[in-house]
Parts: C-alpha cells; sequence; structure tokens
C-alpha cells in the first residue's frame, strides 16, 4: 500500500468513532497494545526522544532501500501514536516518506497531541523518523537481517 | 484554627459565576479545572480591569504630566498598597513588583547572593523546592564556590526539621523554601524554619507561589526577608508577581537590571540609582497587569482567606479520602497540613496516560514532574498525577474526578 491509502484507512478507523474523544484516546491505547516489541538492541539512550512528558525511543533500519522502523514508550498513548506513524511509514520508500504530507493526523482531529512539542514528542517522532531517513543511523546489516 | 469543626461560609457555586471560563464545555463535558496549582483562572473584577485600563486610560506610568499617565501610575500605585496590606509589609517601598516568584529568586539571587554570599558560605533549600528556587541558587554557589545544603523530607512529604537543624552552621547565610510544595501540597513550618534561621544569623527567602492564594501571609509576623508571590496563581494576570524585601536589605542590594525608571542621574561616567522601591524596578512593567492584579487581591480579601482556606481543605479531605480508596491508587505527599494539592500514582500506569485520559474527559489536571526533579528522584518516582483546588471548585467536580478515574484506570492497566 502507498503511504496515502494507509492514511486513508487511518482516515477512515478513526471517522468511525465519530470524533468522540474518549473513544479515539481509547482507540489510540489499544494501537498502543499492539505495537510490536522494540529489539532491546535498539532501545537505547542513543534513540531516545526526549519529550517533557514521556520517553520514546525510535529507531530506523533500511533494507532493499524501504525504510522499517521499531519504537517504543514509556506511556501507551505515545506507543499508540508512534504505532500510527509505523503503520504508515513501514517499508516505504525514503523519498516517499520525506515528501509525504500527514494529512491523517488533522483529519482525524489528532492536532491535540502535535500542539504543543512539548507535550508527548509526537512532532518530534516525526521529525526523528525523517531525520533518519535523511542521516540514518548505522545498524549492522547482521542486526537488520536478524530483524526483518 | 481548628479545621476540622470550622466550617466555610463560602459557596462555591455562587463563587464560579464569577469565573466565565469555567462555563464551557471540554471535549462534550463541562470543563473540571483542577490545575490551579500551576494557574488560577481569572474573575470578572480582575478580566474587567484589564479591559478598562486598555479602554480608557492606558499610558506609561511614573514619567508623564497628563491626565492619562497621572491615572495609570495612580492605578498602579494602588496596587502596591494592596500587596503591602495583602501580606502586611511594614511599608510600600518593600514592594517590588515583578513577573512572579521565579523573576523574585532570581533577582534576590543576583542581587543579594552574588553581593553577599562568598566563598566557603552555605545556602539551603529544601527537597521539596520547584526549579525555580534550586537553579538560581546553583548558580550563586558556583559563582561564589559556596556550598548549597537540601533539608531531607520524611517519607509523608514533611520537612525534617532536625535534619534542618543539623545542616545550619555559622557559614549558613541564606535558606530559600517554598510555603507550600507545589508538587504534594505539604504547607512547611516556615515559621519555625524562619526562627531558626534568623537566630543562627542567616537571611531566609519564602517562596509563596503555592500560597498566596491559599494561606494568610504575614511577613511580619513571620519575620522572613523575602517573600515571592505570583498573581497569576491568585486569580490575577501573569506575568506580574511581588517580591516582598526587608528594607534594610533591599537598601544594601544593588540594581538587579539597569534602564529606565531605576536610575536617579545618569551621565556617560556614572549612575546614580532610584530610591526603593524602583531601584529595582528597571523599564516599563507589565501596567495593566498590575493595575488588575489588585482586583485579584481584593477577591481573596472579600471572600475571606479563612473562609478559602476551609473550603479548599474540605474539598482536599474528601478528595483524598474517595482518590486514596481507588484501586492501584497511591497517594504521594501525606503531610498532616497541605494546601489543596492531591498527589498521587496508578500501578502500572504513566502519570501522562491519566492525565490525557481525563482531558478526554473534559478535567484538567497536571501530569509530569511538577517541576521537581529533584523531589521526583529522592521518592522514586518518574511524575504524579496532580489535582489541586482552588475556591471555585466543587465536591461534585471531586466526583468527576473520581468517576474518571474509575473508568479509565482498567482501560489503561496493562
Amino acid at each position: 500500500m502507498t503511504i496515502d491509502q494507509i492514511q486513508d484507512e487511518i482516515v477512515d478507523e478513526f471517522a468511525a468513532l465519530n470524533g468522540d474523544v474518549e473513544q479515539i484516546m481509547c482507540h489510540i491505547v489499544g494501537l498502543g497494545r499492539s505495537l510490536p516489541a522494540m529489539p532491546a538492541i535498539y532501545k537505547v539512550d542513543h534513540n531516545l526522544i526526549r519529550g517533557c512528558h514521556s520517553k520514546v525511543w525510535l529507531a530506523a533500519a533500511e533494507r532493499t532501500n524501504l525504510m522499517h522502523f521499531f519504537a517504543d514508550s514509556d506511556t501507551i498513548i505515545s506507543k499508540g501514536l508512534v504505532c500510527l506513524l509505523l503503520r504508515v511509514f513501514n517499508g516505504q520508500d525514503r523519498n516517499d516518506i520525506l515528501n509525504t504530507d500527514l494529512y491523517f493526523i488533522k483529519r482525524n482531529h489528532l492536532g491535540r497531541f502535535v500542539g504543543t512539542k512539548r507535550s508527548n514528542g509526537f512532532y518530534a517522532m516525526i521529525d526523528q523518523i525523517k531525520y533518519s531517513v535523511i542521516d540514518r543511523p548505522g545498524a549492522s546489516p547482521e542486526v537488520i537481517t536478524s530483524i526483518l | 484554627m481548628n479545621v476540622i469543626d470550622a466550617v466555610s461560609t463560602l459557596n462555591a457555586e455562587l463563587v464560579r459565576t464569577e469565573f466565565p471560563l469555567l462555563d464551557q464545555k471540554i471535549n462534550g463535558r463541562p470543563l473540571v479545572y483542577l490545575d490551579n496549582a500551576a494557574t488560577t483562572q481569572k474573575p470578572r473584577p480582575v478580566i474587567n480591569a484589564l479591559a478598562d485600563y486598555y479602554l480608557t486610560y492606558n499610558a506609561n506610568i511614573h514619567r508623564g504630566v497628563h491626565t492619562l499617565a497621572e491615572k495609570a501610575t495612580a492605578a498602579f500605585e494602588e496596587t502596591r498598597e494592596t500587596a503591602r496590606a495583602f501580606i502586611n509589609a511594614a511599608s510600600v517601598e518593600e514592594i517590588i513588583f515583578v513577573r512572579g516568584v521565579t523573576e523574585a529568586i532570581n533577582l534576590v539571587a543576583s542581587s543579594y547572593g552574588l553581593t553577599f554570599i562568598e566563598e566557603g558560605d552555605e545556602i539551603i533549600i529544601s527537597a521539596l523546592e520547584h526549579h525555580s528556587n534550586i537553579v538560581p541558587w546553583q548558580w550563586v554557589c558556583k559563582k561564589r564556590k559556596a556550598k548549597l545544603k537540601i533539608i531531607p523530607i520524611h517519607e509523608s512529604g514533611e520537612i525534617d526539621i532536625e535534619g534542618f537543624c543539623s545542616l545550619l552552621t555559622s557559614r549558613t547565610k541564606l535558606v530559600a523554601i517554598g510555603h507550600a510544595s507545589n508538587s504534594l501540597g505539604t504547607i512547611n513550618p516556615v515559621k519555625e524554619i524562619i526562627r531558626l534561621a534568623r537566630a543562627s544569623g542567616a537571611v531566609v527567602l519564602i517562596d509563596g507561589a503555592q500560597s498566596g492564594a491559599h494561606v494568610d501571609i504575614d511577613v511580619k509576623d513571620l519575620d522572613c526577608d523575602f517573600y515571592c508571590l505570583s498573581a497569576h496563581k491568585m486569580y490575577g494576570p501573569t506575568g506580574v508577581g511581588i517580591l516582598y524585601g526587608r528594607r534594610k536589605l533591599l537598601d544594601q542590594m544593588p540594581p538587579y537590571q539597569g534602564g529606565g525608571e531605576m536610575i536617579m542621574e545618569v551621565t556617560y561616567e556614572h549612575t546614580t540609582y532610584n530610591d526603593l522601591p524602583y531601584k529595582f524596578e528597571a523599564g516599563t512593567p507589565g501596567i495593566a497587569d498590575v493595575v488588575a492584579f489588585r482586583f485579584a487581591m481584593e477577591f481573596i480579601l472579600q471572600l475571606g482567606r479563612e473562609n478559602i482556606f476551609l473550603h479548599e481543605q474540605d474539598l482536599l479531605r474528601y478528595a483524598t479520602a474517595k482518590v486514596g480508596e481507588l484501586p492501584f491508587v497511591t497517594l504521594i505527599g501525606t503531610a498532616s497540613e497541605k494546601v489543596g494539592v492531591l498527589s498521587f500514582i496508578v500501578d502500572d500506569i504513566h502519570p501522562f496516560d491519566i492525565g490525557q485520559m481525563l482531558d478526554a474527559r473534559g478535567i484538567a489536571v497536571r501530569t509530569g514532574h511538577h517541576c521537581t526533579q529533584p523531589l521526583m528522584k529522592t521518592l522514586g518516582i518518574n511524575g504524579t498525577v496532580r489535582a489541586s483546588f482552588a475556591v471555585y471548585n466543587t465536591k461534585s467536580e471531586v466526583d468527576e474526578l473520581v468517576d474518571g478515574l474509575r473508568r479509565i484506570i482498567p482501560i489503561l492497566r496493562p
């Protein structure tokens, strides 16, 4: 699926919640629970995105020109948010990632999460994903192969 | 005052009608604002005073000779007198307008601290302090090669007075301590601390950020040297606060910032400084905000500080019992004397998640370390959920908080 096809899927998924903020939050919590465990080798301070309230770890790997991301957080809501980002970006071409307009955030009324950088690091997660595409941190090919 | 037996005559539902902001829905539900330790909402008289200033008599103060300038200056100085009376200072010269407690502490640290603290001297703070009552003293200690000492606390979040006594030495030059803890609510025995510190020859600064709207303040009775207040935590505007300083000390202290207003005469070679309090008030202040601050203090006085205290104590007792009995909840800070602050953690749930889920239900609380990272480290936790009460809060709002927690804890528990 293309990035926009995945975004459209997410938009439809959230639209079914009829703008009920509590339901939206519960859905995000559910997504957080579904986030695959981050390989321990990546859950290191080097991959920590520091936000005011929560810790988010995010790492990137590239294989056959496609990007793969791994993430974790100490808060379930941040895990849910990063889960959405990984769903959109995992397995995508690096140029497509850089050129993406993340419209699902606005359409799903998730703007409350990106309104302030200090609140939960959602902006920082997006920045880190794009940064890692431009300047991918080195991970050994053996590690990537063992994970993918 | 026996808070168990005394009853507030205050009608919170009536008080609420003076706060237009409270009458709104957040995420489809009535707003329950329980983040008052961060900032309080503003009553109509304060909002009206701000509008009235800009609508009818905005002008720069002190130097103008025209009618508007005279009116603005009079209103500005009227707040100074109200503030003097509010904390029972000896004279208006002892009332310095600042941006808030943070600036007040920085002023004392920069002016008094760097002038009078010498190598080998000691500054004492407590383990309960907000970062704004830690960092400025760290700077002074670093610059002057002085030592920063920390008063330990008991598990309840109360100051260890014996521990404090053991820290006091002949080299202790300054003790800086909060009147009440922003994270735990503990009301510190400041009168006793001031007595002990002054007996040992130290100067004492009290951070009143969390006490200004909640307890009676009498700087003469306390016998402190400095007392700091933030208007925005007292139903007043943001960006305004008060530094009370004992006149004898203020006279000895050099100015904090240079500029207009604080000078007597300037030549290229030399500057002489203005009298107190203007020596410490360089530049054009937030005039409208200072003017409106008077109405916030008058609002508190009209309701009655004892009434407000009793009402908030009633809410605190109710909330402590209701939240404390919830499964998986641990209350953080169980001092016998507290302002209306209820901090808690929930097993296996990050405070941030609780705060976000409560917000979805229209309930505003604060989560995190509350700018007291060393305290959180002392307590062995990353942060708390903090509900903090003001005069307009009601028991039904506490019920909303409890209902919200009952609903969201099972959702968030792994």
